[in-house]
């Protein structure tokens, strides 16, 4: 088997999801200068609605082809929902206060949804349902399933039609506009309240997308799953750029095939003396890397011109 | 709805800044259809007016209509909506949008398209694009902006940037259209021909109310003019009473104001 070729394949998997939810981190802070510490949360809540209404559906006998993307409609409605409620409530009121206390609420938010799903699907972990038959193809040596490609692929299609949405579209103009002055935007009659839920729920939605995608492929979920994730996917959003939409996407993809190959190499590297249980350390060696030598990203734009 | 003669009617404004009185009593009106000067030295309070016409600081004290409406507390997007559109003393576009984006956000309350227009791209969305994408190139020309309508809107000259932000602000069909030091920086040659410009806005129907600093500008050009000083109005009137008026001859000939 060849190993190389098995982990760029595992990091584009992985940098896919990460993509996925470092665009919710990057569209939030573009926009408003925030960093949404809950939003990796949001991904968890995907993760665990997708699950309990798959769940449910297959219990009343729905054909596990149709369950899936119903339940993923139900996880991405639910989660839209969730970010439009948290921007109004623990964002919304502090958009005038000093930097530190929306970010401090962040945290707060994060925590609350961490214990209220704990309280709502228990401790424990649990199993995703195989649904369809994962079947693994050989490519050159390395072995790639059904669910990662679906995942590369949707995850290939989402972006390309945010980028869409955000370039070519009235509602991205707008964003655009809000995201470079609010106060000019409102003053062309944007509603710039308007404008900045849309953003939470476009990015809820894909964070979304991203819970079912690893919840699939790691075939489990988990109240805390968000915690981590959503740190990484925060790291891949610095990585590339935070603000920058493509930097979000190249820095996912990039931290996941660090991450990968990483995790891969430092067995034979270190002898043995470390192993891949190691993998979460490349992430935030990456991001304290970033934040040493090049605070602005792969990508980002000098962030006084935002100012 | 009927329409008064009166567009913009303020009754016995005033706005405070803690202790500091910015605009104290002021009371003015701007008819439909004329070019209305708002002069004074630096700091007398023009751009506050300006700021709170357009939503940006909410009033202290007093009365502001606006097309027949009364407006206590004021969103700037919804007087925008309303028909007031401004530019600014320095220069705020959309750096990073392209010319005709900018020209273009300014039709954005003029569509309707909401999240899954633009998601799912329909019939009516697309000619609703294609509609205000030739309505904003339209403006450009109109405003006399010749370079692409895809260059970066920082990449522009001083003066095309000056002429796009009027462009921005035409876009939303404004009843009222408030310009902050529109010629500022200008040599006499752009001054001339945004005069010209100006004129022309005026003759579509669209009541112009400016703040300048160009005595001779306000002059050739406004119906009326006033003079606000230490955030009072100290005259009001056609351009020559005005300049006739000693007190506005004390204010600006007066010592320490500059």
């Amino acid at each position: 088997m060849d190993i190389f070729l098995q982990q760029i394949i595992n990091g584009l998997v992985q940098g896919s999801v990460y993509a996925l939810v470092a665009l919710g981190y990057t569209m939030v802070y573009g926009i408003l200068g925030l960093i949404n510490f809950a939003h990796g949360e949001v991904v968890m809540a995907g993760a665990m609605l997708a699950l309990s209404a798959l769940t449910a559906l297959i219990s009343w006998g729905v054909a596990p082809l149709l369950a899936l993307p119903v339940s993923l409609i139900l996880a991405m409605a639910g989660c839209m929902l969730l970010g439009f409620g948290i921007e109004r409530i623990a964002y919304r009121p502090l958009r005038h206060a000093p930097r530190l206390a929306p970010l401090i609420t962040a945290i707060g938010v994060s925590i609350v949804l961490q214990n209220l799903a704990m309280m709502i699907w228990g401790r424990d972990y649990h199993a995703f349902p195989q649904l369809i038959k994962n079947q693994p193809h050989y490519v050159g040596g390395a072995i790639i399933n059904d669910i990662q490609i679906i995942i590369v692929i949707m995850a290939v299609v989402i972006m390309a039609g945010l980028m869409i949405v955000v370039h070519r579209t009235s509602l991205g103009r707008a964003m655009r506009a809000v995201a470079e002055n609010q106060h000019a935007a409102q003053l062309m009659g944007v509603d710039v309240n308007r404008v900045i839920s849309i953003t939470f729920m476009l990015g809820s939605a894909l964070a979304a997308v991203a819970g079912l995608m690893v919840s699939a492929n790691y075939g489990l979920a988990h109240y805390y799953m968000g915690f981590l994730l959503g740190l990484k996917a925060f790291t891949a959003a610095v990585l590339g750029g935070i603000g920058n939409l493509r930097g979000a996407m190249l820095g996912g993809l990039l931290l996941g095939l660090i991450e990968s190959l990483g995790a891969g190499y430092i067995g034979p590297l270190t002898n043995g003396f470390m192993g891949s249980q190691y993998q979460d350390v490349f992430a935030f060696f990456v991001l304290i890397a970033v934040l040493v030598f090049r605070p602005s990203g792969l990508l980002g734009e000098r962030l006084a011109e935002r100012a | 709805m009927s329409k008064p003669a009166t567009l913009l009617e303020l009754s016995c404004v005033g706005k405070q800044f803690g202790g500091l009185s910015a605009l104290k009593d002021v009371s003015l009106h701007i008819k439909r259809g004329e070019i209305y000067g708002l002069i004074g030295p630096n700091g007398a309070g023009k751009t506050t007016l300006f700021n709170i016409i357009t939503g940006l600081y909410q009033l202290s004290s007093g009365e502001f209509n606006f097309n027949g409406d009364s407006y206590q507390t004021t969103k700037s997007h919804l007087l925008a909506q309303a028909g007031i559109a401004r530019t600014f003393q320095n220069i705020r576009l959309f750096s990073h949008l392209t010319a005709l984006e900018n020209v273009m956000i300014g039709r954005h309350a003029k569509t309707h398209a909401g999240v899954f227009g633009a998601l799912l791209r329909n019939k009516t969305t697309r000619s609703e694009e294609l509609d205000s994408t030739n309505r904003a190139r339209d403006l450009l020309r109109y405003v006399g902006i010749s370079k692409p309508s895809q260059t970066l809107a920082k990449n522009l000259s001083y003066g095309e940037q000056r002429r796009l932000e009027i462009a921005r602000a035409l876009a939303t069909e404004p009843l009222l259209l408030a310009l902050d030091e529109p010629a500022a920086g200008m040599n006499a040659t752009e001054t001339e021909s945004l005069k010209a410009l100006l004129q022309n806005i005026r003759a579509t129907g669209i009541t112009v109310m400016l703040i300048e600093h160009d005595v001779k500008l306000i002059m050739g050009l406004c119906d009326r003019v006033a003079v606000l000083d230490y955030g009072k109005k100290i005259a009001e009137g056609v351009p020559d009473e005005v300049r006739q008026n000693p007190a506005v001859i004390a204010a600006y000939l007066g010592a320490e104001d500059e």
